[in-house]
């Protein structure tokens, strides 16, 4: 939920000690000028060249690239009982995690052997969920985690919420298994981090539909692909955020520590994780909240739990049970991140204080250990703790409530929001569409590898021509630039929304505690959930895809934005207000440029959040890569190149990281 | 200090007991009922493709192996190409609506060995392009495909360029509109809606306010039993006549549609087999099971409960 957060600090902190220089603003301005020269060149060549070279591709056609990966699968598979590999590898993994995740699933959601109920009821896990979470945290988390969790049992979602609780937390244990010690080596080791570096860009980027069908050959239908799968996704930002904790700790206090004669082993035992410790629980946090992500592509490979509720609603249509437990989902998300956050906040402050409650909490702690205990005992034993009682009424009348607000919405505004698209979409997409899909490809790649080059240096121009090329080379050059023109335009939207919405939360923390739960909520609710009201208003379009994706990626540029702008010194505006500046003036002519860092973040990040829809996208009428990657997850025939169109997705995502990264290093220099 | 936690932990303790003491239920008093006649049917792992019908045939088995043959029915919600690769793990047992597939067919019947055919469903799969009963009843010459290029420009959308859209594009079916409208030389343009519920959505959207829609779609197909979508007629299908892809100016055929079973399942004399292989209905009595789901919100168990006491002949035809 908080993914930019960790992210902002860094070129914040660089900005907010070297004030912007106004020797600096020449370069920038002729660096506009440069980007505007290119893209003048692009439009004459264009006009002149329409049409011409442009590499596309039918749906149902396939270059030898294609052919082969579909070869490689399907040798894969032919050969899975015969090859050791398989027998003495993956089966060991799978019988190991299988047995991790049927020994949680038995513990809360699962009937066991002899026992029509799991080990634990209702009672035993809100009991202990909200033990923990005070003793993590405290009691104001504890308290809203006992209500979260109740409220998932009156929703008459009991045993799925706990089902998904429990793929979740297996998932977020095997991927944290590798992720922290992964991540301590990639903090200390400037190598390995060079090289983890893009295998995380490609476990976060690529679209889970492309390798879901090759883990489940892997290791078998059933947990363990699921867990893996989802493991996959969520372990990159606890890498990530762990490294950077590393790094982030003094050089002072290392140099410190070595020349007291600690050795390697001791400073980082001593100094380096203890003095990392909160922003690591951070990481821990955003790998759960991405592994709630998966829940409704895990369900289907058969994981039970709340994403398979919202896969089955979605058949029928149904809004209203699919928003229910949608909902779940973001009730488990929110409690979920409130505990881990004030954890890590308690790792912080538990280090400093020394007071006398320290002692008392001890006893405590041992009391509310045994009320737990007891609770557990219950649920265990009688029947009235152990299944949640009623019929989950709750969860009909939020049901009936979507489904009327939607049909009210379908009834009410469709003529609004169709007028609405047509005008984007001529006016925005379609011209900005044939552009990149109607020019030559080299034009094409050349005016990329340019506007890289100037926008982010020759290091990110390099990346760029690495990219293009390899962009031509998965064969789907030309859905990779209608899907490039959507997700632009998505982008651009994303930044007008978080402007606006990020400027006003950023100065007024009213708005702010009004706002962050919905952006929450926008940012966990799976997007199945939304795509039959979005389909209902906007119809199976581009557009469609659009606003899905904003859905989704606003709230993280919000966010940011939001961040940046708290972060300009309130002295700064205070003299701003003296010179007798308007509220527009303060906003335009110094909040704005002052956090210009965190605006180059957001629009990296929300970029990034916008290529992660484009497989939703394909679901609703996009098309180009994001319907390649859901053909090749259906039909075999057309594997490879869902497996080509998601690397394309990747690619894309790579080289505009850098791109924009670069920028921002720029901007807070 | 020391004596308040004393105190608290003997409070806790007198209110576990109390709670204990009149607890209630015991977990485990009522086993007894639960574990009735596992009988030799043992295990019947059941793939569930993700569709309404496919749930209906799915359901209405799961209900009678149940118990009419006393299996232990493990339902997986798997979308066809992991179902099949399921056969060969030993995973999945049975497929219970197969469309064609010929691809699949081929590599884990033919080459694999894995999976083998149990016969058909009695299902009729229709694949065609269907516009909604207003647009059908408003111009009855529409359903033939050669007025189609006169009301091209009334299909004209934000997605199809100038030219009529032909709304394709569940991925899980294969799809030669692109040749068709080609080699038809209609003024369309097909544009991919990605999902079945994109497909349904545009259709119940365009029932409603009369919006022109000509799309692919298919029966049976609980939908229709909420818009009866008509079906356009294409030249007419002949074998062979869509042997090369690119060449294709003729009709989807119409496909019988088949289940499929693991080869050991096949070989395990398991009476769920039979059953599989026994089972036949038709598209009517699917589309009623269908429409109990997804129309009338029944759980799948309820709906197949539903149809299977008030057609008992036909199971009992299955079992027997």
């Amino acid at each position: 939920m908080t993914v930019a957060v960790q992210k902002t600090q860094r070129p914040q902190r660089t900005g907010n000690e070297e004030p912007p220089a106004p020797a600096r603003r020449a370069p920038t301005v002729s660096r506009s000028m440069i980007v505007a020269a290119i893209l003048v060149v692009w439009l004459v060549l264009f006009a002149v060249l329409r049409g011409k070279q442009t590499l596309s591709l039918a749906a149902a056609d396939l270059t030898d690239l294609h052919r082969w990966f579909n070869d490689v699968n399907d040798s894969i598979g032919a050969n899975r009982n015969s090859n050791p590999l398989f027998l003495y590898f993956f089966n060991e993994i799978r019988l190991v995690i299988d047995t991790l995740v049927t020994f949680v699933q038995e513990l809360i959601s699962q009937p066991t052997a002899g026992r029509p109920v799991p080990q634990i009821g209702w009672l035993g896990v809100v009991g202990l969920v909200g033990y923990v979470s005070w003793a993590v945290g405290n009691w104001r988390v504890a308290l809203l985690a006992v209500a979260g969790f109740t409220f998932l049992g009156l929703q008459g979602l009991w045993q799925e919420s706990m089902d998904t609780l429990a793929l979740t937390l297996s998932a977020v244990f095997v991927a944290l298994l590798f992720a922290l010690p992964l991540g301590v080596w990639a903090g200390l080791s400037d190598r390995v981090n060079r090289i983890v570096t893009p295998f995380l860009d490609f476990m976060q980027t690529m679209p889970t539909f492309v390798y879901l069908a090759p883990l489940t050959l892997f290791f078998l239908i059933g947990p363990a692909s699921a867990t893996i799968a989802t493991a996959i996704y969520a372990a990159p930002p606890a890498i990530r955020i762990t490294a950077h904790a590393i790094r982030s700790v003094p050089e002072t206090t290392v140099e410190a520590a070595d020349s007291m004669g600690a050795t390697r082993r001791q400073a980082l035992l001593k100094v380096l994780l203890p003095m990392s410790k909160r922003t690591v629980v951070m990481g821990v946090n955003q790998t759960i909240m991405a592994a709630l992500a998966m829940v409704t592509i895990a369900a289907l490979i058969n994981a039970p739990g709340l994403g398979a509720t919202v896969v089955q609603a979605l058949q029928s249509l149904d809004v209203g049970t699919a928003f229910n437990a949608g909902l779940a989902i973001v009730v488990l998300a929110i409690v979920l991140d409130r505990v881990t956050t004030a954890a890590s906040g308690r790792a912080d402050t538990a280090r400093g204080s020394d007071s006398p409650f320290l002692k008392w909490r001890r006893q405590l702690v041992a009391a509310g250990g045994v009320v737990a205990a007891v609770l557990v005992y219950l649920s265990h034993t009688y029947l009235w703790a152990a299944e949640f009682p009623g019929e989950g009424s709750t969860g009909s009348t939020i049901a009936r409530a979507a489904t009327d607000v939607t049909t009210w919405a379908q009834d009410n505004l469709s003529g609004l929001t169709n007028a609405f698209r047509d005008v984007l979409t001529n006016g925005l997409l379609n011209p900005f569409q044939t552009l990149l899909t109607d020019s030559p490809w080299w034009l094409v790649g050349a005016a990329l590898v340019a506007l890289g080059t100037v926008l982010g240096g020759w290091r990110a121009g390099a990346t760029s021509a690495v990219c293009v090329g390899l962009l031509i080379g998965t064969g789907v050059w030309s859905d990779a630039m209608t899907t490039l023109a959507s997700t632009a335009v998505a982008t651009v939207l994303v930044m007008l929304l978080g402007v606006v919405l990020g400027v006003w939360m950023g100065r007024s923390a009213l708005v702010d505690r009004l706002l962050r739960p919905s952006l929450d909520a926008a940012q966990v609710m799976p997007p199945f959930v939304y795509l039959v009201p979005f389909l209902a208003l906007f119809g199976a379009t581009r557009f469609t895809a659009i606003v899905a994706a904003i859905v989704y990626a606003a709230p993280v540029a919000i966010k940011i934005i939001a961040d940046g702008v708290r972060a300009v010194p309130g002295t700064t505006v205070e003299a701003a207000m003296s010179t007798g500046c308007n509220t527009w003036q303060i906003i335009t002519k110094v909040q704005l440029p002052m956090s210009r860092g965190a605006l180059t973040l957001a629009t990296n990040q929300g970029l990034i959040y916008v290529l992660s829809m484009v497989v939703v996208g394909g679901l609703v009428g996009a098309g180009a890569l994001g319907y390649d990657v859901v053909a090749g997850f259906s039909q075999g025939q057309l594997y490879g190149k869902g497996l080509a169109a998601g690397l394309a997705i990747v690619l894309l995502g790579v080289m505009f990281d850098r791109i924009t990264q670069a920028a921002a290093r720029r901007a807070g220099a | 200090m020391a004596r308040h936690w004393r105190a608290g932990a003997a409070g806790l303790a007198v209110l576990g007991l109390t709670l204990t003491a009149c607890g209630g239920a015991k977990v485990g008093d009522d086993s007894a009922a639960g574990s009735g006649s596992a009988g030799k049917c043992g295990t019947f792992n059941l793939a569930i493709n993700p569709w309404v019908g496919y749930e209906a045939n799915a359901a209405v088995l799961a209900y009678v192996a149940e118990h009419d043959l006393g299996c232990k029915v493990e339902q997986k919600d798997l979308k066809e190409e992991i179902a099949w690769q399921g056969f060969g793990t030993g995973e999945v047992d049975a497929v219970v609506e197969n469309w064609g597939h010929d691809d699949l067919k081929k590599k884990y019947i033919t080459d694999q060995k894995t999976a083998v055919e149990a016969g058909p469903t009695g299902n009729k799969g229709l694949i065609g392009w269907y516009v909604p009963p207003w647009l059908a009843k408003a111009h009855p010459d529409i359903t033939d495909w050669k007025n189609l290029n006169k009301y091209a420009s009334k299909f004209k959308t934000s997605e199809s360029g100038g030219k009529g859209q032909l709304l394709d594009g569940d991925p899980s079916f294969v799809t030669n509109d692109e040749a068709l409208v080609k080699n038809l030389k209609l003024d369309f343009k097909v544009v991919y809606a990605g999902s079945e519920t994109a497909l349904i959505q545009a259709y119940r959207n365009a029932e409603k306010n009369k919006q022109w829609v000509i799309g692919y779609f298919y029966e049976p197909q609980w939908f229709m039993s909420e818009v009866p979508l008509k079906k356009v007629s294409l030249p007419e299908y002949k074998t062979g006549c869509d042997a090369d892809a690119e060449k294709v100016a003729c009709d989807y055929p119409v496909y019988e549609l088949d289940k499929i079973v693991s080869a050991k399942f096949a070989k395990s004399g398991s009476p769920a087999y039979d059953l599989v292989k026994n089972f036949t209905w038709t598209n009517d009595d699917q589309n009623t099971v269908a429409k109990y789901i997804a129309v009338d919100k029944m759980a799948p168990e309820a709906a197949a409960k539903k149809w299977v006491e008030a057609n008992r002949g036909k199971v009992d035809a299955w079992i027997k």
